[in-house]
């Protein structure tokens, strides 16, 4: 399960371009502070490594496996 | 995931987890999009997390520049946010006064190798027992990108418009050389052994030291063709290579490669330890009785 705190994420796009499984994109809606936060359209896909978690350099990302 | 529990206050259970060592209100932090601080830090509150680590038992000490920024204001409880260069000797001042504390220096590379080089070399030398994790983005960030002793060769910076004409120090075989008890490089691409490393530094005695090649895209990476965070990271997975595979390989292969794993690991006398030893020795003879008739006196 992928939660993305939007208000945190300042759209460097880390996540969508190492997330091994290509399970980002990023949104065309545009947060308070004129970011575009990242999408997880294929959530499915999500394996859990946490990869997207760990590289994120603004906490905007919690990856929940339980 | 427990039945019933709404996803975001799941979500929010975890990420408390970590925002109780941190101080939430200056989040988003200060730094760039795609800066490699963030992603320090985000490493850092995990392996404190994980041991368990009381933060008040932490005394977290920095100096000046981005880098220095990751401890204070963003990391919880003590630190002591000092003048540029000078984390070491107020590190070193913390750990003889209160030994109990673990100690921590996160800074970068101007502050830590530049103006206070000589700090570094010798808190290695003596092994004195703190944790230095050296923020690595091969420039002067923060005060707009000027040469730092780790640019490498060729690179034009603000103040190399031209082209710097320097070698830069490879830090990490220079600390291992110094003599400190352990000693590692990773990238901010690499979290999880990064995140292993800074375990078993915090928990090793004697000085630990963990350079962490990390991207500064606005005032380096834009004068190298990697504006953004991804490329700088994308070149880290690239160009990294194992140290176990890097001794099987020739200089010239090792061009322009980050050598990455753990250099050093050993035991030795610390510092510290050392000073208090004499100190409580010196005293007994010149007293004459044990310490714990020294109150009698
Ligand atoms: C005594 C002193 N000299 C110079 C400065 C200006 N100064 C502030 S930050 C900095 C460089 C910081 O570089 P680094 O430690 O690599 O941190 P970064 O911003 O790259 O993370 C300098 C020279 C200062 N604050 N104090
Ligand atoms: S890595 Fe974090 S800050 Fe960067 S785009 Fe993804 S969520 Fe936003
Ligand atoms: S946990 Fe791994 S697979 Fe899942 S979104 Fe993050 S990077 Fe992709
Ligand atoms: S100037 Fe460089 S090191 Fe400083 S916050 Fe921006 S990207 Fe990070
Ligand atoms: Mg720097």
């Amino acid at each position: 399960m992928i939660e993305i705190d939007e208000e945190l994420c300042k759209g460097c796009g880390i996540c969508v371009d190492f997330c091994p499984l290509k399970v980002f994109e990023t949104s065309d809606k545009i947060n308070s502070r004129g970011y575009y936060p990242p999408l997880p359209v294929k959530e499915k896909d999500c394996v859990g490594c946490r990869l997207c978690e760990l590289l994120c350099p603004e906490f905007s990302i919690i990856i929940i496996n339980e | 995931m427990p039945e019933g529990l709404d996803r975001k206050e799941v979500a929010e259970k975890r990420r408390h987890r970590l925002f109780k060592y941190l101080r939430k209100e200056v989040l988003p932090t200060a730094f760039c999009p795609g800066c490699g601080c963030g992603i320090v830090l985000n490493c850092y509150a995990h392996p404190v997390d994980e041991l368990q680590l009381d933060p008040n038992d932490i005394v977290a000490v920095t100096g000046i520049g981005c880098s220095s920024w990751i401890p204070s204001p963003y990391f919880l409880r003590d630190t002591l946010h000092t003048t540029h260069g000078r984390p070491i000797p107020f590190a070193t001042g913390v750990k003889i006064m209160q030994p109990e504390k673990t100690v921590v220096v996160i800074a970068g590379d101007g502050d830590l190798i530049g103006i206070g080089g000589n700090h570094l070399i010798h808190a290695a030398r003596r092994n004195v027992d703190i944790k230095v994790f050296l923020v690595n983005n091969l420039i002067y960030g923060m005060t707009g990108g000027q040469l730092a002793p780790t640019t490498p060769l060729g690179i034009s910076t603000t103040t190399s418009p031209h082209g710097n004409v320097e070698h830069p120090f490879e830090i990490a075989e220079l600390i291992a050389a110094a003599g400190a008890s352990y000693v590692a490089r990773w990238t901010t691409y690499h979290v999880f052994p990064l995140m292993e490393s800074m375990q078993m530094a915090l928990t090793q005695k004697g000085f630990c030291f963990i350079e962490i090649r990390s991207q500064c895209p606005i005032s380096y990476g834009r004068r190298v063709g990697k504006r953004t965070g991804s490329e700088a990271l994308q070149e880290y997975k690239e160009s990294s290579v194992r140290i176990e595979d890097a001794t099987e390989m020739s200089p010239e292969e090792l061009v322009g490669k980050i050598i990455i794993g753990k250099l050093v690991k050993r035991e030795k006398e610390e510092f510290t330890d050392n000073l208090r030893k004499l100190n409580l020795e010196l005293r007994t003879r010149k007293i004459g009785r044990g310490p714990e008739e020294w109150s009698l006196s």
